[in-house]
């Protein structure tokens, strides 16, 4: 690990304050903020992330969990993945976001892990963990070794032909679902970010992975009324069955009248480059009656641009079947 | 579990050894030898103060103040075993993957190789050493060693705060519930129906 100077600043504005002062908010960061530390100390450990400095948040005040004056839901930066999924106006009103984050890591790294840094969280793609090994994503122009190499895990949906990485996360797939907004406190003052433009394709810059800038913090992300009657499910399919990343996942927020639906979000996590929220899946929903063959059509529109690599064209199906099963789930 | 043959039989398995079994052949097992080579330490790595950078921080582990220098980039779980010479936390993969480094901060089970020591100045922190001591075991220790709850041991120490934790969260009846909530901590020699039969052993006679 390479020698870094720890900060612990006393407030949010003097933690943004340091942090204005880096070179990048993205890959190559030469400051980071630390909350649970899951992730950037993972990647640290192997110098994929070499910050000079690292800027404790955990002892500012971000660690609440409020219902808004419009009934929504605020969740702080660094509250604990364990307290948001067992918070009971979560897993009453917004039970796939629980269930998601449930279904992701152990409980040990629950309980380190937060809402910002999951937000976060990078790719476990084995070329971008690899300093030995190219990455456009952690070296830009070197090259994407995934396309011709280890691929079954990586993704099918937002590939470029520079990278294939998989977004990890399943608490942004139901954030994706719940359309949950990011807010952010930046040395030009406060802003807001749908957590659909949060993430960025990866295009032709890889490395670019949010919309973040030096000394952007996140502070708390908010969540919308709950949908008054939606049903709520998180699936996630993996090679074994607790502790693992998704193969393929979706989450599922449905409202179902007179056999109709007439409500839904969708997002797929495992698949794709991004959390990934599908319009298209939802625009085919709307208005059909709430039964398998229209969630099986859903489904394929879902994946309908999807790209296979030489390991992963199973995917594909896997993901079409998960999405509708969990719309199964929702209607059962 | 009474609807499972195996369980059940584990589980009688289980409580006739707590019956009959003392606890002093566990304290080899369940604390090591690190209990008696706390504050062996050379003073030198102890304090840290030849290390370039090195800050001054107050750990307090199992319930005393250690005021220490460390490097910032020394992980709770190297602090622990190489400054405090708290060798019960063990280091399996260092990223987070296998459990063995956990413990508990403020009552909540972590890993420690992914934190830093300087994160934790004022928490309570808690090894494995801090939970029973050999002539008094903690109970989960005691049903540790009663179900043969292991084979090698390195992974034991992480698997039994784990499981202490798992005591005050939200955890099913069910060892499916159980293996779910454990899925954090590996044991390449296979000790799981073992370590679950522990674990419901304690949970059904708290």
């Amino acid at each position: 690990m390479h020698p870094f100077a720890f900060l612990r600043p006393a407030d949010t504005a003097a933690a943004v304050a340091s942090a204005a002062q880096a070179n990048t908010a993205q890959q190559g960061a030469d400051m980071r903020f630390v909350a649970g530390g899951t992730t950037l100390l993972d990647l640290m450990k192997l110098n994929v992330e070499t910050p000079a400095r690292v800027i404790d948040i955990n002892r500012l005040p971000l660690n609440q969990i409020e219902v808004t004056p419009d009934g929504g839901l605020k969740i702080g930066a660094t509250v604990r993945n364990t307290d948001l999924a067992h918070h009971p106006t979560v897993q009453r009103d917004y039970a796939v976001l629980s269930q998601a984050l449930l279904a992701g890591a152990s409980a040990q790294l629950r309980n380190m892990a937060t809402t910002a840094g999951n937000l976060l969280q990078r790719t476990r793609c084995v070329y971008f963990r690899d300093t030995a090994m190219p990455c456009n994503k952690r070296e830009p122009g070197t090259g994407c070794p995934a396309i011709t190499g280890t691929n079954r895990t990586l993704a099918v949906l937002g590939t470029s032909a520079h990278c294939i990485a998989t977004h990890p996360s399943d608490m942004c797939v139901a954030m994706a679902a719940l359309e949950a907004t990011i807010h952010v406190q930046g040395p030009q003052g406060t802003r807001t970010i749908p957590v659909g433009d949060f993430h960025l394709l990866p295009g032709s810059t890889p490395h670019r992975e949010t919309v973040l800038e030096p000394g952007d913090l996140i502070t708390h992300v908010t969540l919308p009324p709950p949908v008054v009657g939606s049903r709520q499910v998180y699936l996630k399919l993996r090679d074994r069955a607790s502790y693992e990343f998704a193969l393929a996942s979706a989450a599922v927020v449905l409202t179902v009248a007179g056999g109709h639906v007439t409500r839904v979000r969708v997002a797929l996590g495992g698949v794709g480059t991004k959390p990934w929220r599908s319009p298209e899946a939802e625009a085919a929903l709307v208005g059909q009656p709430a039964h398998q063959a229209h969630f099986r059509t859903a489904a394929e529109v879902a994946l309908r641009d999807a790209k296979p690599q030489s390991e992963n064209a199973f995917k594909i199906e896997l993901a079409t079947r998960c999405l509708t099963h969990a719309l199964q789930l929702a209607t059962a | 579990m009474r609807d499972d043959p195996q369980s059940g039989q584990s589980n009688l398995t289980c409580q006739a050894l707590l019956r009959t079994t003392g606890g002093s052949a566990a304290a080899a097992v369940m604390a090591g030898d690190s209990m008696s080579r706390e504050g062996a330490a050379p003073a030198a790595i102890a304090d840290g103060a030849n290390i370039a950078g090195a800050v001054p921080i107050t750990l307090r582990v199992n319930g005393t103040d250690r005021p220490l220098r460390v490097d910032p980039r020394t992980t709770l779980l190297d602090c622990l075993r190489e400054t405090l010479a708290l060798t019960g936390t063990k280091k399996g993969c260092d990223h987070g993957q296998c459990g063995a480094c956990t413990v508990h901060v403020n009552g909540r089970r972590v890993n420690a190789c992914l934190t830093l020591a300087v994160m934790h100045a004022g928490d309570e922190i808690t090894t494995i050493e801090g939970l029973g001591t050999p002539d008094a075991l903690h109970p989960m220790q005691a049903a540790f060693l009663a179900c043969d709850g292991y084979q090698c041991g390195y992974c034991t120490s992480g698997q039994i705060m784990s499981a202490v934790a798992l005591l005050t969260e939200h955890c099913g009846p069910d060892d499916t519930a159980v293996k779910e909530l454990m899925s954090g901590n590996i044991c390449r020699c296979g000790a799981y129906a073992n370590i679950v039969a522990a674990i419901q052993h304690v949970r059904k006679h708290p």
